[in-house]
């Protein structure tokens, strides 16, 4: 397992400058002066100058990235070009408010995919199943943009129920800990925000939550089905244990198991659709950032968060696969 | 000893794959589909670019105050046919998937072919290439690399192309990897038969099948990339009836009540994937009936 660990903190290196030198490449090959665009159009010509000597843009490009390297070591991802900001700490700022709207997309993904994928495991070709598998054949095909839409027509504009953009109501105070709207809320006891920031982010979660939910669905079902075949299985019923013991204290915990990995497959998913959630439903996150930032070629967004999103992003799925191999002592480290 | 006579895997595929109802059900869909969009300047009633603003946003046929102009689905907020509009949308939004698709597959066999077949050093260099490619996720990697070229169709296609590779890159090597060891190919290597006789004749038919299957479901995500890059502007461009587009041009007037024009470009999006995904759940369940059910690559 150590030695496992090793091995993939090692490719994490190389991947991690892999991913680096093809942020700093993509933003080279951006047609025009890569002086103007990371400093603006309206830059004047001093201030072109100093880029080109803070970037050592006269400079071949091999000297460039290791410039480049340097500053994204000390956490420095550039200027932006639309706030003057530095891209590390605007990012810093609107990570919480994507975090808590994948959270909650998560964790509603998870609770309703897992269910729905074991009880239809577990009844095998009855309705209740093909309607699952049906539900989810949807759930995988749907252009979460539209999805999200038509909930907001249905449920914000005819029924009212909900708001149609935004975190919280205007004139609700909400003190600031952490930037998730709603775990400040519950750690300051303040319930009218708690109410209204989950009335806010009910509709986009949902929206966000169709696309993993779905396939945790059909992950969950068809390793139920695989593990309710196997033989220690068969000797727990011939032993006589109820069929809800088998299922509940046997088969869901190794069922459960394959999940994990889709799971941390939906991470990428979950934030493309971050992008597409936050701007339909106007939401301060990462997504809406990012998709402002390359509507206005602002590059040095664009390139700080690419950098920083691909980092994290293999992060996250490093831990999954450390968590998968932990779970499951049969996976073999090679 | 073997009497019936030897089936390739896809010849194999095939097979069982007509024996999946909602699979073939699936082919019909997407046949529809394909079919309406390719004959659109026949069947479409309206010139999907013909604009008008004293007929902007007018109800379709379920509704009293609908026009005699006969708008089957009402009009854009431009007074354009929405039918017609759709018609065509699908040619330029299948057609981005369909070219995004081809692009991954160019990229992915050459590629997952030369990494599979001499392994070594090259498959390392290969793979690990892919490995970064799947540091990014896949919309949002398409996003920046059209955000950065510019605009358009033809940027939509390259940056969903690129995006989808690696995927296709692993599908070959692994089926590339599971025929190497075969006998046949050791014979056809003792008897010395070219590199390239081998990989194009022998190993290539043979590892086409996962690459068809996932290919199919590739297309089906392909697609709605493409819809969603329209939808936010970095895809297809003012005019085009693609579907993405035209559905988040008509997005602020549901607002006015005219649900139509935001709605129908979704539901055909939805319908085109749904299809997709029915053939390619089919397919792989076909080619691999102990993943039935579907777990996803």
């Amino acid at each position: 397992m150590k030695r496992y660990i090793a091995k993939r903190l090692a490719m994490l290196i190389i991947v991690l400058i892999g991913v680096s030198m093809i942020t700093f490449v993509l933003v080279r090959m951006a047609p025009g002066d890569p002086a103007v665009n990371l400093a603006g159009q309206h830059a004047n010509e001093q201030v072109l100058e100093s880029i080109r000597e803070k970037y050592h843009l006269n400079d071949p490009l091999y000297t460039q990235y290791v410039i480049w390297a340097k500053m994204v070591l000390q956490g420095d991802l550039g200027t932006s070009i639309a706030s003057h900001d530095s891209v590390f700490s605007e990012i810093m700022d609107r990570l919480p408010m994507t975090l808590e709207l994948s959270i909650f997309s998560m964790t509603i993904a998870i609770a309703v995919g897992v269910l729905a994928g074991i009880v239809s495991a577990v009844r095998q070709y009855s309705k209740l199943d093909y309607s699952v598998m049906f539900g989810a054949l949807f759930g995988v095909s749907m252009p979460v943009f539209w999805l999200g839409i038509m909930m907001i027509y249905i449920f914000s504009i005819k029924l009212g129920l909900t708001p149609v953009q935004g975190r919280i109501e205007t004139g609700i105070y909400i003190n600031k800990i952490t930037g998730m709207y709603i775990l400040d809320s519950i750690l300051t006891l303040n319930w009218p925000a708690f109410a209204s920031s989950v009335r806010h982010l009910i509709l986009p979660s949902l929206a966000l939550a169709t696309i993993p939910m779905a396939t945790i669905a059909r992950m969950t079902r068809s390793s139920m089905l695989e593990v309710l075949r196997q033989d220690y299985i068969r000797t727990e019923r011939a032993k006589g244990l109820s069929e809800r013991a088998v299922i509940y204290k046997h088969a869901i915990k190794n069922a459960l198991i394959p999940v994990v990995t889709v799971i941390g497959m939906n991470i990428g998913v979950l934030m493309g659709g971050a992008v597409l959630t936050e701007t339909i439903f106007t939401l301060p996150g990462l997504g809406k950032y990012i998709y402002e930032a390359i509507m206005a070629y602002d590059y040095p967004v664009v390139q700080g968060f690419t950098l920083f999103f691909a980092t994290a992003f293999v992060l996250i799925n490093l831990a999954t696969d450390i968590l998968y191999a932990y779970i499951d002592p049969r996976i073999r480290y090679d | 000893m073997e009497q019936r006579k030897r089936k390739t895997r896809l010849q194999e595929t095939v097979h069982q794959f007509r024996k999946n109802k909602t699979g073939m059900f699936g082919v019909g869909l997407l046949a529809f589909i394909v079919l309406l969009s390719l004959s659109a300047p026949i069947l479409a009633p309206h010139d999907p670019y013909d604009a008008s603003l004293d007929r902007r946003l007018l109800p379709g046929i379920w509704s009293d105050e609908s026009p005699d102009g006969f708008f089957l689905l009402g009009t854009d907020s431009q007074g354009r046919d929405l039918f017609s509009r759709i018609l065509y949308g699908g040619r330029t939004t299948l057609g981005i998937g369909f070219v995004a698709l081809g692009i991954a597959l160019a990229i992915g066999i050459s590629l997952g072919l030369t990494a599979g077949y001499f392994g070594g050093y090259v498959d390392d260099i290969i793979m690990r290439f892919v490995d970064i490619m799947f540091a990014f996720p896949a919309l949002l990697l398409a996003l920046v690399i059209a955000g950065t070229l510019g605009r358009g169709i033809d940027k939509a296609m390259i940056a969903i192309g690129i995006t989808y590779s690696p995927q296709m890159v692993r599908v070959v090597r692994s089926g590339v990897l599971m025929i190497k060891e075969m006998e046949y190919i050791e014979s056809q290597e003792a008897i010395g038969s070219s590199h390239f006789r081998i990989l194009f004749r022998h190993i290539m038919p043979n590892s086409l099948a996962p690459i068809i299957v996932y290919g199919t479901l590739m297309l089906a995500t392909a697609i709605l990339d493409a819809a969603a890059l329209g939808f936010l502007g970095v895809g297809a461009q003012v005019p085009s009836p693609e579907w993405g587009l035209t559905l988040s041009a008509s997005r602020q007037y549901l607002l006015t009540g005219a649900w139509w024009a935001a709605t129908f470009p979704g539901v055909a999006i939805l319908i085109s994937v749904i299809s997709l995904n029915l053939v390619g759940d089919g397919l792989r369940d076909a080619l691999d009936p102990r993943l039935k059910g579907g777990a996803k690559l």
